[in-house]
């Protein structure tokens, strides 16, 4: 049946929820198959050292063991080293990343031999018996022992051990800071971070030896770019390839790569003939997947007296790691245009260099290059208000881009839609500002234990990725683009085929919505098929809060295309012209003649048979589109995090944390508060408790959960949410996207509120992530000083 | 090989394990129960937790031969007669879940806390729930959907 009723915007729960609440989910750690063997990696535990030998003798022995290869013994498998995508300069230096190690070891965690065997217990406990002849070499774990003179060099073939330095200017800098009145300068560090999906990656391949086919089942959000690059690295040809992406348990960019597992787990069932598996452990995966951030960052501001901003200087270390993975190096590239926020001025320059360490290398990890943009400005601006004796709602009003459409940013990009003060104010007042205020300066006059912290974060970030030209000015080795089929079945379901592949996102849902509406079909009716290339053969994946402002859009454009096609089927069968035809709720009626109707379904139907087409239409009632957006989209907002300090214990407990996000039309409301909630869960915890951090031998410290904290419930607040939407100009349904604006806002929203909350004694800095420790210790240099 | 009988969702299974088997590989290797995951190796993140004899475990911490004479409920076994539970029911309409990979083992961690107190505040659902771990939901609609149950199952439990 047809129905008038409009989903999009509107509370339908998820589709995705009955096969994943009753244990029904089929996640790639689940697959077994006939036959199938299973792999473990024996994995170096220096940061640095050369490989003089490996005996895999006994571990060869070992019980259940099948097989032990060295990378030597690999060597011929592989058509390409591990792919790198993203070369940002043409003078970058990119090392060899060979999936198995051969004559050295760059970091705790690098593979230097697998074991295959009859089950995941035995290759793991004969991992212990690989025998390897280390020579252990001095390392380098953090950015400035990395480039201090004489420093160990990661790869020796590089005279240093700097990857890349790549720069942006717009305007003329120099003049915007010559003319200033003030200028501040403030540095930060980025704490590295573990991305910790709760599900382990794990890999699983099916082998068709006498056709020379292969099934990848991976915990992947990439499976086409996945199928491409899996071809060019195991010299597979990529028709003989498929890629399946499952239900995946997680991924914030931690699953947006090609790893070392994935492509040895292919050669192997290619050399062994039989289907091979690998499941990460927790732990293994810690060193074994990539991380996220770890920047060293200086920020200028150049300001006019009332605390106008000029111009803008940032200058970044980031640190790749051992070797750079799939977008290694753009990742901090991403936030390469934030620096300004969501602010004004004449003039821009950035410039980031990328430095080796002996660590597991640094990729996309929630917010990808844009948390860390955001924390600096967020900050800064903070700091600026402070040098100007301004309030930090008044300082961002003051700087705030004017409302409008395709906006000049001081970066040199045209934001899409602006509106920032509206969602400012509206924040303002949902906060009760004032009276917060006067709390907090009652709590001060009686020094309270439990000092009050107010902090803003008013984010801009740019997502969607997106206009394909403009990633190829960037040097990114893919398009933005991606697709969607839409074709309504003879007996009336429409099946909506997507490029992109969820990983908790709830597309099945949104897309739902959007095809219901789009057909005036009902939502049951629509049936969403993705992640297996060879079902939904082409699609860019998601990552970069792209899904719904491309793969979405192309859903929407796709049902119009099918729309458009049975409007001229209808109209021959109810012989009038098409522009004849009223379309509402999934039926075609005749303008002025209500009686005379067909409905989409009937449509297909007809397309079906083919008996009476019009002439030189094609049988089936399908559609493809593939849409290529003309802009990023630029969601934006207002984060406020309300802390209580507690002086004596250092303890920061978040008292209220509310969030007014700007993300254009939502399709989902329910949805797009569930990826705020797990967005800002990220960010607070990157403030508060996350750090990885490595011992100077390159020994990761914070090497499983027990060490390194990922919050659970009783460490997160409550959080307030509302909305202001400005829909975006950069795609017909004015979506943006919200997967990642969680995680950039409210890092530096925390912060700052910590830094406010002792500011009564001076306190302007604090670094992530502020433990009891580290807020107690400030306070007490802060009394140290005033005494 | 030990020779162990339990009851796992209400089936009776005899099985012969070896003494190292943790219940979550013995669950979902031996008996094809693939509902509960494993998400780490430190017993820290509860994806594996189910009921034994009534009480909320994380079964990568428990011996298969631990579970001998038991009565094992998983996720596959919350639904009855395919009407599902309401802690199912209540994540569904309260949006406590994305990838789901933490799901089961929530669900069964709140079947486990709700036996306990049938009447739980915002802060006794937090701290109750330590010991599971989201990446995905910032948790607040997982406390949502547990408040929402519980309210659901006392006023069933009143109305019989
Ligand atoms: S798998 Fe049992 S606690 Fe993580
Ligand atoms: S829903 Fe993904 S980990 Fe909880």
């Amino acid at each position: 049946m047809a129905t008038a009723e409009r989903y999009v915007g509107g509370g339908v729960l998820r589709k995705e929820d009955p096969t994943l609440l009753t244990g029904q989910g089929s996640f790639v750690e689940s697959i077994t198959l006939p036959g199938m063997v299973h792999v473990a990696f024996a994995r170096s535990p220096y940061g640095a050292a050369r490989i003089n030998g490996i005996d895999t003798g006994a571990a060869a022995n070992a019980p259940g063991v099948l097989a032990v290869f060295t990378g030597e013994d690999l060597a011929g498998e592989w058509a390409a080293a591990l792919p790198m995508a993203w070369p940002v300069t043409e003078d970058i230096r990119i090392p060899d990343h060979w999936p198995v190690a051969r004559d050295a070891v760059r970091y705790v965690g690098d593979a230097v031999a697998v074991v295959v065997a009859e089950t995941r217990e035995q290759a793991i406990d004969a991992v212990d018996l690989v025998d390897v002849d280390y020579e252990v070499l001095p390392a380098v774990v953090d950015i400035e022992s990395a480039r201090a003179d004489g420093a160990a060099r990661v790869h020796e073939q590089f005279d240093s051990n700097d990857c890349y330095t790549w720069t942006h200017t717009n305007g003329d800098v120099d003049a915007a800071f010559a003319k200033a009145d003030v200028v501040i300068k403030e540095h930060y560090t980025q704490p590295r971070l573990i991305p910790n999906a709760i599900e382990p990656r794990a890999v699983v391949v099916q082998p068709t030896p006498a056709a020379g086919d292969f099934t990848v089942w991976s915990t992947t959000q990439i499976p086409h770019i996945a199928k491409v690059l899996f071809a060019l690295t195991a010299g597979i040809p990529e028709a003989k390839l498929r890629v399946i992406a499952p239900d995946v348990g997680g991924g914030f960019g931690s699953k947006l790569n090609i790893y070392a597992e994935d492509v040895t787990c292919l050669v192997l069932a290619r050399r062994l003939g039989v289907p091979t598996r690998w499941v990460a452990g927790r732990s293994e995966g810690y060193v074994a997947t990539i991380h996220g951030r770890d920047q060293i960052q200086e920020i200028e501001l150049a300001a006019d007296s009332a605390g106008k901003i000029l111009g803008y200087r940032a200058s970044i270390l980031a640190n790749m790691g051992a070797y750079l993975q799939l977008i290694t190096p753009g990742t901090p590239l991403l936030g390469g245009f934030l620096f300004c926020g969501s602010y004004g001025g004449e003039a821009y320059h950035f410039e980031c260099t990328g430095v080796f360490t002996n660590t597991t290398p640094t990729d996309a990890y929630r917010g990808a290059g844009r948390p860390e943009a955001t924390y600096a400005i967020e900050r800064a601006i903070d700091a600026l208000g402070r040098a100007v004796g301004v309030d930090p709602v008044e300082i961002r009003r003051r700087n705030f881009l004017p409302k409008g459409e395709m906006v000049e940013s001081p970066c040199g990009l045209a934001f899409d839609t602006t509106d920032y003060e509206t969602n400012l104010d509206h924040a303002v007042d949902l906060l009760g500002y004032e009276a917060l205020r006067a709390e907090q300066a009652e709590r001060r006059a009686r020094g309270a234990t439990r000092q009050l912290g107010i902090g803003f974060s008013t984010y801009v970030e740019m997502c969607g990725l997106a206009p394909s030209q403009v990633l190829g000015s960037l040097n990114y080795g893919a398009g933005g683009w991606d697709a969607a089929t839409v074709r309504i079945l003879p007996t009336g379901q429409a099946e909506v085929v997507t490029g992109s592949s969820p990983h908790g996102q709830g597309h099945v849902t949104s897309w739902s919505q959007i095809a219901a509406d789009a057909l005036g079909v009902s939502f049951e009716d629509v049936i969403v098929l993705h992640g297996d290339t060879q079902v939904a053969p082409h699609g860019m994946n998601t990552y970069g809060s792209r899904s719904l402002a491309v793969a979405g859009v192309a859903v929407h454009n796709a049902c119009g295309h099918v729309v458009e096609k049975a409007r001229r089927l209808a109209a021959h069968s109810l012989e009038v012209a098409p522009e004849d035809l009223e379309f509402e709720g999934g039926t075609f009626t005749v303008k002025g003649v209500p009686e005379r109707q067909t409905s989409i379904q009937e449509v297909a139907y007809a397309a079906w048979t083919a008996h009476s087409l019009p002439e030189g239409e094609e049988p089936g009632l399908t559609a493809h589109h593939v849409f290529d957006p003309p802009n990023f989209t630029f969601p934006f907002g207002t984060h406020v995090c309300v802390t209580e300090i507690d002086m004596e214990t250092g303890q920061v407990e978040i008292a209220r944390y509310l969030a007014v996000d700007d993300c254009g039309n939502v399709v989902n409301p329910q949805i797009v508060d569930g990826q705020v909630h797990g967005g800002v869960a990220q960010g607070i915890a990157a403030a508060l408790y996350e750090e990885a951090r490595y011992a100077e031998d390159g020994t990761l410290e914070t090497s499983s959960m027990l060490n390194y904290l990922v919050p659970s419930a009783a460490e997160m607040p409550v959080f307030e949410l509302d909305r202001t939407v400005t829909p975006s100009n950069s795609n017909p349904m004015g979506v943006k996207g919200i997967g990642e604006a969680g995680t950039i806002a409210s890092a530096p929203a925390v912060i700052n509120s910590v830094v406010d909350g002792l500011s009564h004694l001076g306190v302007t800095e604090m670094t992530m992530p502020a433990t009891p420790e580290r807020v107690w210790q400030t306070i007490q240099n802060a009394k140290g000083g005033a005494a | 090989m030990t020779r162990i009988s339990l009851s796992v969702n209400g089936v009776q299974h005899e099985a012969d394990v070896e003494p190292r088997t943790l219940l979550a590989y013995f669950l979902r290797e031996r008996l094809g129960l693939t509902g509960t995951h494993i998400g780490c190796d430190t017993s820290s993140c509860g994806a594996c937790t189910v009921l034994l004899n009534g009480q909320s475990v994380k079964s990568c911490t428990a011996l298969a031969v631990q579970a001998d004479g038991a009565r094992v409920t998983t996720v596959e076994g919350l639904a009855e007669d395919g009407d599902w539970h309401p802690i199912q029911q209540a994540f569904h309409e309260h949006h406590g879940l994305q990838c789901g990979f933490c799901t089961p083992g929530m669900l069964m961690a709140s079947v486990g806390i709700l036996s306990e107190n049938p009447d739980p505040t915002d802060q006794e659902i937090r701290h109750a729930l330590e010991g599971n771990l989201c990446r995905c939901t910032g948790y607040q609609n997982i406390v949502n959907a547990v408040l929402a149950a519980a309210e659901d199952m006392r006023s069933s439990a009143a109305a019989s």
